[in-house]
């Protein structure tokens, strides 16, 4: 009996038809019976309900999340803004309304009168928004002649508040209107149309903690839609608090050093992976974005040739320039191909076959061991070791240092640069690597790209002696009642295992040098107080021959330069790319050693500088080397024999 | 190649049933979004160029016999199980669940087409094996996973609504083709257990949440509470005879969410009454009705599978999409078939549709 099959298509010709039918149609009864339930059964129930107490649901949206910088520093935060609305049906005389509203704004009526012709055929007794972000006076004005308006009605609504003004935009990000794919989607679901939402940055990434949930009102209306009375209300509950990891006073000195110029900035604490300072230029105001940008304004943000809504910190790809020497000088000593003493002939240029690689001293260094081929920047000692490594090793160990991957920092669209191997270029051009090629890898030219966390990372790696931490942006989420409710801590990425501690030493010794000794490129970043180390590096943008008189803009080569302080205990690391600015030690160094110096001020260290002695690199100019100012190129032609 | 036989057999009463039904639609989604905002054509306009659409897509699929879904039905299942790997990737990086795929010029969810797939790979599986003393637990092994992929699939999405229409259909399908009774009842006792460990381990919370308040729409009286509460005011407010044609109060003051899509019946039902749900429920209840009746006059077991899983398709989406409207079912955000406004929900439709059509005009050729 038990295994009988119940239903089965021999038990009969299409019986199991005849039973899906009766199943069907059951089901249907089943459906027909609650109808009749409630339309039917408990008819005058659900008529009175829709008659007498209609609840009309109306959102109240929540105040986004603090962001505070790592010492408390509110950066970002909210204030009140009002709107002006307009009830359709409560308004007696449009026209005279029209005509007062337009001059207690300040505003045209044709434009008032546009926002109310679009607003209609909404559902009655609902408000229409004419005029939104206006100001405390003119909302004084509008109190005061309140009596004068019937029908007016004014909201208030919170939006995202930039005390400190246009500071690490990128970082932060922008808000929008939700777009409608996102409000299809399940993660949007508490959401309501119109609310505003992170579209970039830590706004954007960390929009669920710090979104807050929307509150609502249930409100009575009457037959006609007329608000009768609040029914019931849910407070928002606003947003986590976000505490960064930056230092705002660092932020704001770096961006004040930047000035005009384009590129980015990074600064992080070199034993936890903590970013003390994000920057990226030239930079939007987001400040724009809080209540709705024009589309003007959007569009001259996007026309812009300098990029201004790119992250150029992530997403900003550069070849490193001299700076990759400190890869190319560790493989050396690592492989046992150099060491502090191996000395090699700089006459200002490098033959190999048919083509000559120049040194950007064209009239030669003499003779380079490892200390000055970093300390003068020496192309010629790094194109022989180069050769002598080949591409793969160099990319082993820059690989080491976990370049060529994103870095997984927890923001959009991380870019994670290019390191170059013998494979990759087969796989990619399908043509073999030729041994010519490796020359400007050694130098950080050619196809290798890194972004400037990337370059922060590495030299942070070097001073730590070994350790890559991922770098952070957030320390702790704090909930609405002041609990943390998450704490981060550093997590590290990678260790470069193996390496002789003796190497680090001399290749720090280099680094040193390049800061602190006469010939040394990085003079610039220089300070008395704190012994500093680094490398310059010059990215080409494109090749030019003849690089006399003045270069377009666009074709001058990236200005790089990475540095750790203090030297004999090293605590924080800086990444500084200057597009376009030319020359490593005249154009980044200044910048990094600002940056450090406020470091080193914020811990009490360096005194604040008084006005007459203040900068005090500069007064060193006589001493520092003539190299700084002198273009630190890596050319190659090829040779017309 | 279009045989003359086949036109005598077309069968216009389906059709016309069908265009019936959809045109009671068309009215409704007028009245329901009478209130909106005019942007660019209004739902109603668009929605009648869908059914256009889809009476053209019917065209093209009667000219070709049916049996070709049995030779490409493992094609398209692999085809499609690769655009909801794609789907489930693209969605990582737009942040949000996505289920639609851009194609550029449209944009489609796969996981709607996996209904119709799934239906033409059972109905070939279940050719191919013919299992006459009902289904054991080994013949259940292979039909299961066939399932599973897709299931998963949509459920990481996560879309919860169709996931569970997946399943449904084919599930009807088995009982179609015949399960042991001892079978039966072990995987029953089975699936307790895993509904519970689904439920801790699965679900996302916003899932749990919906299913709470269905349970108890007190729990969040400004959120989905709110939609319910509301439907059933709307339904039950209709009384006998309705409020008359665009006079709902419920709707047309926006007491009712998505009310020209998921909800579309909550409107129909305030403002026609009881009288026009029964018309309704009986239109609907003979289109279930006549996909079963392909069935049965069809003589050849693909075919008769093929149908069968059709009109459990059309079953399912209607029972779960008006049992949501008057609050016996959770709301899961599944919409009525040619009733609700929407192109997607009416293209499978109208696919599904031009199979029982293509079914039926090929019933004696065999």
């Amino acid at each position: 009996m038990k295994d009988q099959p119940i239903v089965t298509e021999n038990s009969g010709p299409n019986k199991n038809l005849y039973r899906l039918s009766i199943f069907a149609a059951a089901i249907f009864f089943l459906l027909l019976l609650r109808l009749w339930y409630l339309q039917i059964l408990e008819m005058e129930n659900y008529q009175n309900l829709s008659e007498s107490n209609r609840l009309r649901l109306v959102p109240v949206a929540a105040s986004r999340g603090t962001i505070f910088d790592r010492n408390g520093k509110v950066m970002v935060s909210n204030r009140p803004s009002f709107s002006v609305a307009v009830i359709p049906q409560e308004v007696q005389n449009k026209e005279v309304l029209l005509a007062r509203l337009s001059q207690l704004l300040g505003v045209d009526r044709l434009e008032l009168l546009q926002k109310w012709e679009k607003g209609k055929g909404r559902a009655r007794y609902y408000p229409i928004i004419l005029a939104s972000g206006i100001t405390r006076d003119q909302l004084e004005i509008l109190e005061e002649n309140r009596m004068n308006l019937p029908g007016i009605d004014i909201q208030m609504h919170p939006v995202r508040d930039y005390p400190n003004g246009i500071i690490a935009s990128h970082l932060l990000g922008y808000l929008g209107e939700l777009s409608e794919q996102e409000m299809a989607s399940e993660l949007f679901s508490a959401y309501n149309p119109g609310d505003y939402v992170g579209k970039s940055g830590i706004e954007r990434n960390w929009e669920k903690e710090l979104h807050g949930v929307n509150g609502g009102r249930q409100l009575e209306v009457d037959a006609m839609g007329r608000v009768l009375k609040t029914v019931s209300e849910v407070s928002p509950t606003i947003g986590n608090s976000m505490v960064l990891t930056i230092d705002l006073d660092m932020q704001k000195k770096a961006e004040e050093a930047f000035g005009e110029q384009a590129g980015a900035a990074v600064a992080m604490d070199l034993n936890s992976g903590e970013v003390l300072v994000f920057v990226s230029k030239p930079d939007f105001d987001p400040a724009l974005f809080a209540e709705g940008l024009s589309s003007k304004q959007w569009n001259e943000y996007l026309a812009d040739t300098r990029h201004p809504l790119e992250n150029k910190a992530l997403k900003g790809q550069y070849p490193p320039g001299s700076t990759f020497k400190i890869i190319t000088a560790m493989a050396g000593l690592e492989e046992g191909l150099v060491d502090e003493n191996t000395s090699v002939n700089c006459n200002g240029s490098y033959v190999m076959g048919n083509r000559t690689f120049k040194c950007w001293n064209r009239k030669g260094h003499g003779t380079v061991n490892l200390r000055k081929a970093l300390r003068e920047s020496c192309d010629v000692y790094f194109y022989k070791l180069g050769e002598r490594l080949g591409v793969d090793k160099i990319a082993w160990y820059a690989r080491k240092f976990a370049l060529g991957a994103p870095m997984g920092i927890g923001l959009e669209n991380e870019k994670g640069g290019l390191i170059p191997t013998a494979a990759w270029k087969e796989k990619r051009f399908g043509k073999k690597w030729l041994r010519g090629e490796t020359i400007p890898i050694s130098i950080g030219q050619g196809y290798l790209l890194m972004t400037p966390i990337q370059l922060a990372s590495m030299i942070a790696a070097v001073a730590n002696e070994g350790t890559i931490y991922r770098p952070r942006l957030v320390r702790r989420i704090i909930n609405p009642e002041g609990q943390v409710i998450r704490e981060f801590h550093p997590e590290v990425l990678a260790r470069l295992a193996g390496i002789k501690p003796g190497n680090y030493r001399l290749i720090k010794e280099g680094l040193f040098a390049v800061v602190n000794e006469r010939g040394g490129t990085g003079g610039m970043a220089r300070l008395y107080e704190v012994k500093v180390a680094g490398k310059t590096g010059t990215s080409q943008v494109v090749k030019l021959r003849d690089k006399g008189g003045a270069i377009p803009y666009q074709y001058r080569d990236h200005a790089l330069f990475v540095a750790f302080a203090p030297y004999e205990k090293p605590e924080v690391a800086v990444a500084v790319v200057v597009e376009h600015g030319e020359h490593g030690g005249s154009a980044a160094a200044p910048i990094a050693g600002r940056i450090l110096r406020q470091y080193f001020e914020g811990k009490g260290i360096i005194k604040k500088p008084t006005p007459v002695t203040g900068n005090a690199p500069e007064e060193n100019s006589s001493e520092t080397p003539v190299s700084d100012a002198v273009p630190e190129e890596a050319e190659q032609t090829v040779n017309e024999d | 190649m279009i045989d003359r036989r086949l036109f005598t057999h077309f069968d216009w009463g389906l059709l016309g049933l069908v265009i019936l039904i959809a045109g009671l639609g068309v009215v409704n989604i007028a009245s329901a979004t009478a209130s909106y905002r005019l942007v660019g054509t209004p739902y109603y306009i668009k929605q009648l160029y869908w059914i256009l659409g889809g009476v053209l897509l019917i065209v093209t699929v009667c000219s070709i016999d049916y049996h070709v879904l049995e030779d490409f039905s493992y094609w398209l299942y692999g085809i499609l199980m690769v655009l909801l790997l794609v789907v489930l990737v693209a969605g990582r990086s737009s942040m949000g669940a996505t289920r639609w795929l851009n194609l550029g010029f449209f944009s489609f969810q796969p996981s709607e087409l996996m209904k119709i797939v799934i239906i033409a790979v059972y109905a070939h599986y279940f050719t191919k094996s013919p299992n006459l003393n009902g289904l054991g637990f080994k013949d259940l092994l292979y039909p299961f996973l066939l399932l599973a992929g897709p299931l998963l699939l949509i459920m990481k999405q996560p879309d919860l609504g169709t996931a569970s229409l997946v399943f449904l259909i084919a599930l009807s399908m088995l009982m179609f083709v015949g399960v042991r009774f001892a079978t039966f009842v072990s995987v029953v006792l089975a699936a307790i257990p895993l509904l519970f460990a689904g439920w801790h381990f699965h679900l996302r919370e916003y899932q749990k949440e919906r299913i709470l308040n269905f349970l108890n729409p007190e729990r969040d009286p400004l959120g989905t509470g709110y939609h319910i509460i509301q439907s059933k005011i709307a339904v039950g407010s209709g009384g006998v005879f309705g409020k008359g044609f665009m006079g709902g109060t419920q709707s047309q003051l926006h007491f009712l969410p998505e009310q020209h899509t998921d909800f579309a019946f909550s409107v129909f039902s305030e403002e026609w009454g009881f009288t026009g749900c029964l018309v309704m429920l009986l239109l609907y209840l003979c289109l279930v009705l006549w996909g079963l009746s392909v069935a049965k006059k069809c003589n050849d077991r693909f075919g008769k599978l093929l149908a069968v899983g059709v009109a459990a398709m059309l079953f399912w989406h209607i029972v779960i999409n008006i049992g949501m409207v008057i609050g016996i079912f959770p709301v899961v955000g599944v919409p009525l078939p040619l009733f609700s406004y929407g192109g997607t929900s009416m293209i499978t439709t109208m696919v599904g549709v031009a199979i029982l059509l293509n079914i039926q005009m090929r019933r004696f050729m065999f």
